[in-house]
């Protein structure tokens, strides 16, 4: 302290002595302090700054790691199971459409040109129809909630329908599959019939699990409209509900879009909660129905995976079904990005 | 009350209710409510102000003709957005701010709690400090609210939004790119956009809360030049400024406030030259801000 303000106070008069202060600093760093007051500071620069400038270094280089870790890890991620899921096409020779538009499935048999029944598509239609269908559920309670907490009762949306909300999005999906299984598939047996297993029970549990997210993000992108777009609109005489529709929901689109687009990564990647609902429906029977038995991609892999030996055919194929997952989230993590991108340029 | 009026004192608020006295250019009222002082557009009458516990504005009274500019001037935090906010009822949107007194306006008194608050700021309309058009194209935002008033037809809707647009002098300079999103013109266009915006209502008052604060000044120039434009077409302009040049271009009464109270009124001419109270000679003289 002492030592910086006797530099200070001498600097206008010695600049040279100032000079030679920095020069040795930085070339001879734990060089130890000589004598002089020109060259305490020198040495208090040198225990001064060289440590910190190896602190940096070292943050740079820990958390450069972590980022390389965790690239690996996506790539890695993403290679092994294309690198996987492909083998069914190169290896075993099945054709690309008839596993995308096939609809039998029993890999362990073949047809009579000698293909193996890898038809994916009742899976996959099964998994859209159930993601497509908990949305549509989901998206009116997600909507008015959020419209209510943050235009009609933000005091109660802040203290209390939030944190819920946030513990909700907390809950294991086994839960939601219990509840559906002892309370949802009942209740459609008794008004509908059947068994109640199916894409509606699967559907009804799956909108009641994104509910929370899509609600939170909703809430999220509602609130963030500015409030100078209300006010402009309250000003012209509009009523409150004709700035929501009008002013505050169209701004607030993007957000809402990619909560839904988030909703439907979740619903579509479910596996539990929809195996414990849907019912055990050949894997190769197209859905006709809501309330019959189906089945998902992720449902047939877990009930697959565990008893196929590797490198057979059967295994391969799961793995393409794998494969379709992976793509279909990439997919929808990248509508996510364009909307985010196309809503920020709209909103400047 | 500290109100001093030099010029339009006359009329009292205690006054005998004269029913029929609404001037030509009022609209369509119930007359039986209407105070006495019909040669007004405009009066407020002890308005005053809490939010919460907080006094923000003392009983104030100020009168607001047809085709005249008040500016209300005053250091910031006295309180002028606050009565500004009172007069189309803005207020109410904040929860726990409570406006008292009345507000003649076309013989109702806009502060009553039974009054149709969307027809008062339909006909009086406001623009804010910070330009606010809808992310939405510029023939959009000046028709919305007529839409959302019930106004349907395309071409009535075009034309509306051509002579708003003329109305606030935007029209040269937008009228090939209609569908521009508004928010893609400059900051002085934004807000004469916001100006024809509320022009499209064709209303009695329009209330300016420091419209030119976020501009640049030949930005500002071209606002104030549209207020004169808009006054001289038989609006009442009540603008709100900091800016003692901006008032004394373009007002045609000032009014001052300070810590929360009216404290002058007058002719701008006047007031600026020869100012009655300490504070408003002190603030005119820059001894604060
Ligand atoms: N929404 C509000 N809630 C509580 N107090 C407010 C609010 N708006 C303004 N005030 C208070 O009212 C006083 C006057 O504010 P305002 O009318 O905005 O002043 P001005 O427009 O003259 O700068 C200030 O002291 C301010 O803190
Ligand atoms: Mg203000």
């Amino acid at each position: 302290m002492s030592s910086a303000s006797n530099v200070t106070s001498e600097s206008p008069g010695t600049p040279t002595a100032v000079g030679q202060a920095v020069e040795p600093a930085a070339g001879a760093s734990g060089s130890g302090p000589k004598p002089g007051r020109g060259s305490s500071d020198a040495g208090l620069r040198a225990q001064g700054v060289a440590p910190k400038r190896r602190v940096e270094v070292r943050g740079k280089v820990l958390t450069g790691a972590c980022v390389a870790v965790v690239a690996a890890l996506v790539v890695a991620l993403i290679v092994m199971i294309c690198g996987q899921g492909v083998q069914t096409f190169t290896k075993d020779g099945v054709p690309f459409s008839k596993f995308l538009f096939g609809t039998a499935w029993n890999p362990t048999r073949t047809d009579a040109d000698g293909v193996p029944y890898v038809g994916a598509l009742p899976m996959i239609a099964g998994s859209f129809s159930v993601t497509l269908l908990s949305c549509l559920f989901a998206l009116p309670f997600a909507l008015g909630s959020s419209i209510f907490v943050v235009e009609v009762a933000p005091r109660f949306g802040t203290r209390i329908f939030r944190p819920v909300t946030e513990v909700l999005v907390g809950i294991p999906s086994v839960v939601f599959g219990m509840i559906g299984l002892y309370v949802i598939v009942p209740l459609i047996r008794s008004i509908v019939g059947g068994t109640g297993y199916g894409i509606m029970s699967a559907s009804i549990v799956l909108a009641v699990m994104i509910l929370p997210t899509v609600t939170s993000l909703s809430i999220d992108a509602i609130a963030s409209v500015p409030e100078s777009y209300r006010e402009g609109s309250l000003g012209l005489g509009c009523t409150r509900w004709q700035t929501i529709v009008h002013v505050v929901l169209p701004s607030a689109l993007p957000g809402i879009l990619t909560a839904i687009v988030l909703g439907m990564t979740r619903a579509f990647g479910e596996a539990l909660a929809v195996q414990m609902v849907i019912g055990s429906g050949g894997a190769s029977v197209m859905p006709t129905s809501l309330f019959k038995a189906a089945t998902t991609l992720t449902s047939v892999i877990t009930m697959n995976i565990g008893n196929q030996a590797q490198g057979t055919l059967y295994y391969d194929a799961l793995w393409s079904l794998a494969m379709v997952l992976l793509v279909m989230s990439l997919l929808f993590i990248l509508i996510v990005r364009l909307i985010g991108r196309k809503g920020s340029v709209k909103n400047d | 009350m500290t109100t001093i009026e030099p010029e339009t004192s006359g009329a009292s608020a205690t006054a005998a209710a004269a029913p029929g006295a609404a001037p030509a250019d009022a609209p369509r009222t119930t007359p039986a409510e209407r105070p006495s002082d019909g040669e007004h557009l405009l009066s407020t009458r002890d308005v005053s102000v809490l939010y919460g516990d907080n006094r923000a504005l003392k009983p104030t009274t100020l009168d607001f003709d047809a085709g005249t500019v008040t500016a209300l001037i005053g250091p910031s935090g006295c309180g002028k957005s606050t009565f500004l906010r009172c007069i189309n009822m803005m207020n109410r949107e904040i929860p726990h701010c409570r406006v008292e007194g009345h507000i003649w306006y076309g013989g109702v008194d806009v502060n009553a709690p039974d009054t149709d608050l969307y027809e008062v700021r339909r006909r009086i309309g406001m623009v804010f400090q910070q330009p606010n058009p809808f992310n939405k194209s510029i023939y959009d935002n000046i028709a919305f609210a007529p839409r959302r008033h019930g106004v349907k037809g395309r071409k009535q809707l075009d034309q509306l939004v051509e002579e708003s647009l003329r109305g606030a002098a935007l029209w040269d300079e937008v009228k090939d790119d209609l569908h521009k999103s508004g928010r893609a013109l400059s900051g002085g266009q934004q807000q004469r956009l916001c100006i024809a915006r509320t022009l499209a209502l064709h209303p009695d008052v329009i209330l300016m809360d420091e419209p030119c604060s976020a501009l640049d000044p030949i930005a500002t120039l071209a606002i104030e030049q549209t207020v004169r434009d808009i006054v001289a077409t038989g609006i009442c302009v009540i603008i709100v400024t900091h800016n003692m040049e901006q008032a004394a271009r373009v007002s045609d009464r000032t009014a001052f406030f300070y810590l929360g109270e009216m404290v002058e009124t007058g002719p701008t001419a006047h007031l600026m030259k020869m100012p009655k109270d300490q504070r408003l000679s002190d603030y005119l003289t820059g001894r604060f801000s």
